[in-house]
């Protein structure tokens, strides 16, 4: 019967496939199979499996404590896995250039340098000579437009202004993939509104594959190509339904009937799994 | 100049006229209590070419000597032990008995091994301090904030380079609270050892002779040079340190 289906309609064969694999289109970048994490507690990831799509803004939300960080960690490789593969394109982490950008600014920006030190930092590690290292940061400061005094210490600047110095920090080197972990959360709302509208141009920008955590839900979508709605733990994967508002995004994306109603379905999956306790 | 700049003086005028008081009133004996003008003159006289700025210099070379011995192993060994935690928790305990151990209780075996000379005293002043660095570094480097070292990991950073480019630099802090302390205690362990084994100069030997042989403001003096030389020690670090360590606290 299928040997037969596929004999008369491969076209629709092919339709079908696509339609159940989902976006068949849509070419996957982070592969994770079988992803397993026990801490003393239990299993947070029980074999979790997720496909990251390429050049897409996923952003991940989900109850308190479900495994959101763990997640981003474990693919980041911050954390070991107990078991389970994740391959980028392929290819393993040590082939894969990454950033991150921690919640924590203050205490991830190196305070003995200059801000300017600190996004010149990752391409001293890969060993790049110091007038291309010069030449790549001014270039990603006039890309995005930055007017920082980069010659002061990240202490000496506003918390928002050091978060966008870590930002920097890991776009430098032209990342595959940018993690973020709640990156603004500790910032005040006027200063969350802005960082925000930086992130999508530099989103816009640099269509780089990014992985966002955020306990935002408005902003979770807002942002996103993707919702990825984590359950309780152990972790498995509640909803991961497309945002399919145009970009570039602005208010009237959040009062655009559809973006309404597809916050309103995330909201009801995350109350569904917090009440599920 | 504002007006705070003299507040600290208000504290000096406050003992020197207690001290006129103590004289005025005869409270101990004159012999004993010099007038503050006689000690501060033979401070003066005794900086100024004589006896007592020979002293402070042997004082000060025994101190420099015993805290640079001191760093110089203290540090290296306090990074070593505080970037691997299993050994750190291993030595920890004989670490913190030595630290508590009263360095001057060491002398005699000191002596035993070095003799009487010079070297006796600047180690057993270098043994002291060596611990309380040792214990400051080792724990400034453990209590490296975990986050940037995960940064420099996640940014591709070797061991290595996390070691030199982020632990070395989290421990600078607690590193100079170290060097402070630790060359605190080492003026105090050289002056105690002036002034008992076999000591012919320095500032311990100084109090102890004028003491001796009662010639009391000769006695302040030292006893006040001994205390310009702790503070401005600590003042040479703590200048240092901000000069250095600009983001400490920050
Ligand atoms: N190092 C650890 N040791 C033990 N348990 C841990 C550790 N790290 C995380 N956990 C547990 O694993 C679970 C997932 O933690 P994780 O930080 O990933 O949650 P999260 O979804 O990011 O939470 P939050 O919303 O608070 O940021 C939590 O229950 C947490 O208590
Ligand atoms: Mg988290």
């Amino acid at each position: 019967m299928a040997a037969a289906t596929g004999v008369q309609a491969p076209g629709l064969a092919a339709a079908a496939a696509a339609g159940a694999a989902g976006r068949a289109a849509e070419p996957v970048h982070i592969t994770i199979r079988g992803l397993t994490k026990h801490f003393q507690g239990g299993a947070v990831y029980d074999n979790f499996d997720l496909d990251v799509p390429r050049g897409k803004f996923v952003s991940v939300f989900g109850p308190n404590g479900c495994g959101k960080s763990t997640l981003i960690n474990l693919i980041a490789g911050l954390i070991p896995a107990d078991a389970g593969t994740i391959l980028f394109g392929g290819k393993p982490l040590r082939e894969t250039k990454i950033g991150y950008v921690f919640q924590n600014y203050r205490e991830a920006l190196f305070p003995w340098v200059s801000a300017w030190s600190n996004i010149e930092y990752p391409l001293k590690l890969a060993k790049v000579p110091a007038p291309e290292r010069a030449r790549r940061v001014d270039r990603l400061v006039a890309h995005l437009g930055v007017k920082i005094d980069l010659k002061r210490y990240p202490y000496e600047l506003s918390g928002g202004q050091q978060q966008l110095v870590s930002i920097m920090r890991a776009l430098v080197v032209d990342p595959e993939v940018l993690f973020l972990d709640e990156p603004f959360s500790a910032l005040d709302y006027e200063m969350t509104l802005f960082m925000r509208e930086q992130l999508q141009r530099v989103f816009n920008e640099t269509r780089t594959t990014m992985v966002l955590v955020s306990h935002d839900l408005e902003e979770a979508v807002y942002l996103a190509d993707r919702v990825l709605l984590l359950s309780r733990r152990p972790a498995t994967i509640a909803d991961f339904p497309d945002v399919p508002m145009p970009r570039p995004r602005s208010d009237e994306t959040l009062s655009d009937p559809a973006f309404v109603l597809l916050k309103g379905h995330c909201l009801e999956i995350f109350q569904r799994e917090v009440r599920k306790a | 100049m504002r007006r705070e700049t003299f507040l600290p003086l208000v504290g000096v005028a406050g003992l020197v006229a207690l001290w006129y008081l103590a004289v005025w009133a005869r409270v101990v004996d004159p012999v004993l209590l010099p007038p503050p003008e006689d000690a501060f003159a033979a401070m003066v006289k005794g900086m100024a070419g004589g006896r007592l700025g020979y002293d402070f210099w042997r004082t000060v070379e025994r101190t420099a000597y015993a805290i640079a011995i001191a760093a110089v192993i203290a540090i290296p060994v306090g990074i070593a032990l505080g970037s691997n935690e299993r050994i750190y928790r291993s030595v920890e305990f004989v670490i913190d008995f030595f630290r508590s151990t009263p360095a001057s209780a060491m002398f005699p075996l000191f002596l035993v091994i070095f003799g009487v000379g010079d070297m006796t005293k600047i180690l057993v002043a270098a043994f002291g301090a060596a611990l309380v660095i040792l214990f400051n570094v080792a724990y400034g480097v453990m209590n490296a904030r975990k986050t940037r070292l995960l940064a420099a990991k996640v940014m591709g950073a070797t061991r290595f380079r996390v070691l030199t480019d982020v632990m070395l630099l989290e421990s600078l802090p607690q590193t100079f609270v170290g060097l402070r302390n630790g060359v605190s205690l080492a003026l105090v362990i050289v002056v105690v050892a002036e002034m008992f084994i076999g000591s012919t100069d320095g500032l311990g030997h100084r109090v102890f002779e004028a003491q001796q042989l009662f010639e009391m403001p000769d006695m302040y003096a030292a006893i006040f040079a001994a205390g310009a030389l702790g503070y401005g020690l600590n003042l040479l670090f703590l200048v240092v340190e901000k000069r250095f360590v600009h983001w400490s606290g920050k």
